[in-house]
């Protein structure tokens, strides 16, 4: 380490060394793995990759894939559905949680726990409680409304909302606990000020707060979009992807053809749709949060 | 309540505005925990009752015959082993994979914070925004580095898989906590000889309990409840206790217990769960360090 020449190389040795698995995991995974499975996507490849290339033929097969087709509808539903309702359920509760009320600790854990749960042990307790035989739809039909049909999931147009109920009864905390966050991050004086000014309660939330929680909400957003687009778990543990094809997702897909149909072609067509979708996601989250840091 | 001082709390209890903020409250609450003891009265009752009566109302012969078959004796289709294979098998993954990724990231996050050379911060920011990525864009390259590396289908591909997805988070985490650490504190170790480990192990790790908690936290809770890389990586016998239940409950033969099936859905999510009423703030800390850029 005292070397009489200080070679610029050598400097740091110890901190270059304790950063190699960071490099190779960027260079090696994130990057590497992502070109491989972009340019394999080009390639005629079937049960195993091959280095023939055929251009835009797997894309072409996939987007005129029934179940492609339907999977992209159905995470485009999903994840508009849920964007909006947890990020606007969540900042409510995050608000109702800002007044200053008692037992905020224990609303907390209650709104939160769902999060820390498997989607597998989520999806398999919705589907007990939509469970048309035994769950919801027969408690109410017990209670004497004989004609009551609450069957979301056997059927092929209401499957999405059972994913719903339970892709946001998991979320929704999480998304409540980052807006409580950002709320106790604004000022005190926002508030004293907008008081002395007798402007309501809830216009103060409309025009002031919310617009300084930009942030929060933007990186909120980048947050559950990005997980939106890997659901994958929640739909194998709920439905499996039925009735028929009524439920499957893009990652589903991806993992059927890959080790079950013995497609990878076709997979890594499918999933550099999903990097594209990502990226056309966080490409302008990066822009607008590296804009303002050279401004400022 | 007559001892609190009288007149200066804001809301009074019978503002009309509290009581809308209350309702609104406990009725997401209940909204939030009907799963949970849907789950919890289900599991205690027996077959005939569950087909009979209603999946709100409590047990009216409480029985924990369904926990013990579900541990114990439960069919995943080809066995019938119980959920205790899948526990065993998911201890197994999560032990090493915790130890390993976090004394790889923390020891990454104090060379980013203490140590910058040339091209960290690049690395870095690689690897923030590769968290992003889905992971299926990576899964058929890293099947087949795994397979070249001889270690596929095995414990040792699971646990590298979760080092490396692990390391985005919890890098950001250490390296952010040993950044708003007194740089004083690095500088005095530099000025009494110590080197890059010594300040590591002697001043950094001992001062940075808090964080290590919350790392084993967000790390335990993830592995845990992990699907997707167990089902690919860990191969058929080291299937974790998340799969194994999935296989359990959808298995397509014999008659659907459900009171079994929730049991079993309950102590899969045991773990996790337990961490979480125990760790309470410690685990809010860890999920909202995603969000909080460094």
């Amino acid at each position: 380490m005292d070397s009489a020449r200080p070679n610029p190389y050598f400097r740091n040795l110890n901190a270059k060394a304790a950063a190699v698995p960071m490099v190779l995991t960027t260079l090696v995974v994130f990057v590497g793995c992502s070109i491989w499975t972009v340019v394999y996507s080009f390639s005629a490849s079937r049960a195993l990759p091959i280095n023939e290339f055929v251009g835009f033929a797997q894309y072409d097969r996939l987007f005129s894939t029934s179940r492609w087709t339907k999977s992209v509808e159905n995470i485009a539903v999903y994840g508009v559905t849920s964007l909006i309702f947890s990020l606007v359920v969540g900042f409510i509760l995050a608000a109702f949680m800002d007044q200053k009320i008692r037992f905020e600790n224990t609303f907390r854990t209650i709104y939160l726990y769902p999060f820390a749960l498997s989607f597998i042990v989520t999806g398999l307790v919705w589907q007990w409680i939509l469970n048309p035989t035994f769950g919801l739809q027969q408690v109410v039909r017990d209670l004497g409304w004989e004609s009551f049909t609450f069957d979301l999931i056997s059927g092929r147009d209401t499957v999405i909302y059972a994913l719903l109920i339970a892709g946001i009864w998991q979320g929704t905390g999480f998304v409540m606990a980052l807006m409580l966050a950002g709320l106790r991050g604004i000022d005190e004086d926002i508030w004293k000020a907008s008081r002395v000014d007798g402007i309501p309660v809830w216009k103060t939330y409309l025009f002031v707060v919310i617009p300084m929680m930009r942030g929060v909400f933007i990186t909120t957003l980048v947050i559950i979009a990005s997980g939106i687009v890997r659901l994958y778990d929640l739909v194998v543990a709920l439905t499996n992807g039925g009735p028929g094809i009524a439920s499957e997702v893009p990652a589903k897909y991806v993992y059927d053809f890959m080790f079950a149909r013995g497609n990878v072609g076709q997979a890594l067509a499918a999933s550099t749709v999903m990097l594209t979708t990502v990226l056309i996601i966080l490409i302008p989250w990066v822009y607008l949060e590296y804009g303002k840091k050279k401004q400022g | 309540m007559a001892i609190e001082p009288r007149g200066t709390r804001p809301g009074r209890m019978l503002d009309p505005t509290r009581i809308m903020i209350y309702g609104v409250l406990i009725v997401a609450a209940v909204y939030y925990l009907l799963p949970l003891y849907v789950m919890i009265v289900t599991s205690m009752k027996g077959m005939p009752e569950i087909r009979l009566g209603n999946i709100f109302s409590p047990p009216v012969e409480v029985t924990f015959e369904p926990w013990v078959k579900a541990w114990d004796t439960a069919c995943t289709g080809l066995y019938c082993e119980g959920l205790k294979v899948g526990f065993w098998n998911s201890v197994q993954i999560l032990i090493p994979s915790v130890i390993i990724s976090i004394m790889v990231a923390s020891v990454n996050g104090y060379a980013l914070a203490n140590w910058r050379f040339r091209g960290s911060e690049v690395f870095f920011t690689i690897l923030i925004f590769g968290s992003f990525i889905p992971y299926q864009v990576m899964l058929y390259p890293l099947v087949i580095l795994t397979r070249e590396l001889g270690i596929f289908g095995s414990l040792y591909a699971v646990i590298l898989i979760h080092t490396i997805f692990g390391m985005p988070i919890l890098t950001l985490l250490f390296r952010n906590y040993f950044a708003s650490l007194p740089q004083e504190l690095f500088k005095a170790g530099r000025v009494d000889g110590a080197g890059f480990w010594g300040i590591f192990l002697k001043i950094m790790v001992p001062m940075s309990l808090p964080i290590f908690v919350v790392a084993v936290i967000l790390q335990v809770t993830g592995i845990w409840n992990d699907f997707l890389f167990g089902v690919i990586f860990a191969g058929t016998k080291n299937f974790p206790m998340t799969v194994q239940l999935n296989n359990i409950v959808n298995s397509t033969q014999g008659v659907k217990e459900y009171n079994v099936n929730m049991a079993a859905t309950i102590l899969t999510g045991a773990v996790p769960l337990l961490i979480y009423f125990l760790s309470g703030k410690y685990f809010v800390r860890g999920i909202a360090a995603g969000a909080v850029k460094g």
